[in-house]
């Protein structure tokens, strides 16, 4: 087997999209969310979504930065030099060449899930590569309190890449795998995932099966982000952004922890807004609100 | 805005919670933390920059640590204390 079949199974997929029948003209702005995993940009013309990108965050924040931007213009006609304010956010965010402003993406993201599902939205959990935040926010979407997550990066987004790199399961179906069990296993007892993955192996080691050990560390990501919850408080409608959006193994072991429905992610795919790119959509939104702030003198 | 700052591990919950509403800026805090652990930060807020007391970066991971001294438990620490606006509160609990 060669090199990349081997260690491939951890990469996702990166993309772009363009809505080129949504008008061009108004007041152009984008939001670049520089993740420790993944970065995301979005260009918004009136507070409408019109294109974004999301690729992985290489070893060079500012590099990174003008990439997923670049790509995110692909495509639409229009230059850096149309957009009329960009706000920068996520880990990078001070490393963003071309933004006007840097805002930490608890107010991005908060911005973005009540762009995404409305102003229902009251307790958003963004999971993110490197760390867990959970915020609670009003119906414009302002955030009203906000945690973000202990000491490492336990149960977040890394740690599943990691763990579908040892149990050779590609990374988008890790959700659907770790459902394959008759029984809920007992969680792992470690959530830092050096520990949990020496933990891992060992249950391999006794004979457990993938899906089971997956569904054991799964279980133990999905406790944690509920103890955060909690410690915010948990209002309804609760929804998830950022890449575990996406693992249904997670979000359906939160709903079941805490008895609530997750507002479904919208249909991504298709034609719906991408919850992974929350950061990126709010940066936009909010730099459409300072643009015009500034403009109102 | 209430920020969260701590974490909960095996051994109990240890978080300092900062109203970022009430808060004014005013920098008791940061002057009474015998351990230098508080500053001011800008925060957005309505569109707004407003400096707002912070546990510094290197301290939040380390709360349990940084904080016991000042016995958190009995609501008489320093920084608490020190707030005319109940901006600053302590929420530790040891299992």
């Amino acid at each position: 087997m060669s090199q990349k079949e081997t260690t491939g199974f951890w990469r996702w997929e990166e993309y772009h999209r363009v809505f080129p029948e949504r008008k061009k003209k108004g007041l152009i702005t984008a939001g670049v969310d520089v993740g420790s995993v993944g970065s995301k940009a979005a260009i918004m013309i009136d507070g409408e979504a019109y294109s974004w990108a999301v690729k992985r965050t290489g070893s060079n924040s500012p590099d990174s930065a003008i990439k997923v931007l670049g790509w995110a213009l692909e495509g639409t006609g229009l230059s850096v030099a149309d957009l009329k304010y960009t706000v920068g956010t996520g880990y990078g965010r001070v490393n963003v060449p071309m933004a006007n402003k840097a805002i930490t993406e608890i107010a991005c993201h908060a911005k973005g899930a009540n762009f995404i599902w409305g102003p229902t939205v009251r307790t958003v959990l963004d999971v993110g590569g490197q760390d867990i935040k959970a915020i609670r926010i009003d119906e414009t979407g302002r955030v009203t309190s906000f945690l973000m997550n202990d000491k490492c990066a336990a149960g977040t987004g890394r740690g599943m890449e990691v763990f579908a790199d040892l149990l050779q399961i590609p990374i988008e179906q890790i959700g659907e795998v770790s459902l394959k069990v008759d029984k809920e296993p007992e969680p792992v007892s470690c959530t830092c995932v050096a520990f949990a993955k020496t933990e891992a192996m060992g249950l391999l080691r006794n004979g457990w099966s993938k899906e089971k050990v997956l569904a054991a560390y799964t279980r133990a990501m999905a406790l944690r982000m509920a103890n955060l919850i909690n410690r915010v408080g948990l209002e309804k409608e609760l929804v998830i952004t950022g890449g575990q959006c996406k693992n249904v193994g997670i979000v359906s072991r939160i709903e079941t922890i805490m008895n609530v429905k997750c507002l479904p992610s919208p249909n991504w795919k298709e034609n719906g807004l991408d919850p992974m790119v929350a950061g990126a959509f709010g940066a936009a939104l909010l730099a459409r609100a300072l643009y015009l702030k500034a403009q109102a003198g | 805005m209430k920020i969260h700052y701590g974490y909960s591990d095996g051994s109990g919950e240890y978080y300092l919670v900062i109203d970022a509403a009430t808060c004014n800026g005013c920098g008791q805090c940061v002057i009474q933390c015998p351990r230098k652990a508080l500053e001011l930060q800008t925060v957005l807020m309505d569109l707004e920059d407003k400096p707002v007391a912070a546990v510094k970066e290197e301290h939040r991971k380390k709360i349990k640590y940084t904080c016991g001294a000042c016995k958190p438990e009995e609501q008489k620490a320093p920084c608490v204390a020190a707030c005319k606006n109940n901006a600053v509160r302590i929420a530790w609990k040891a299992r």
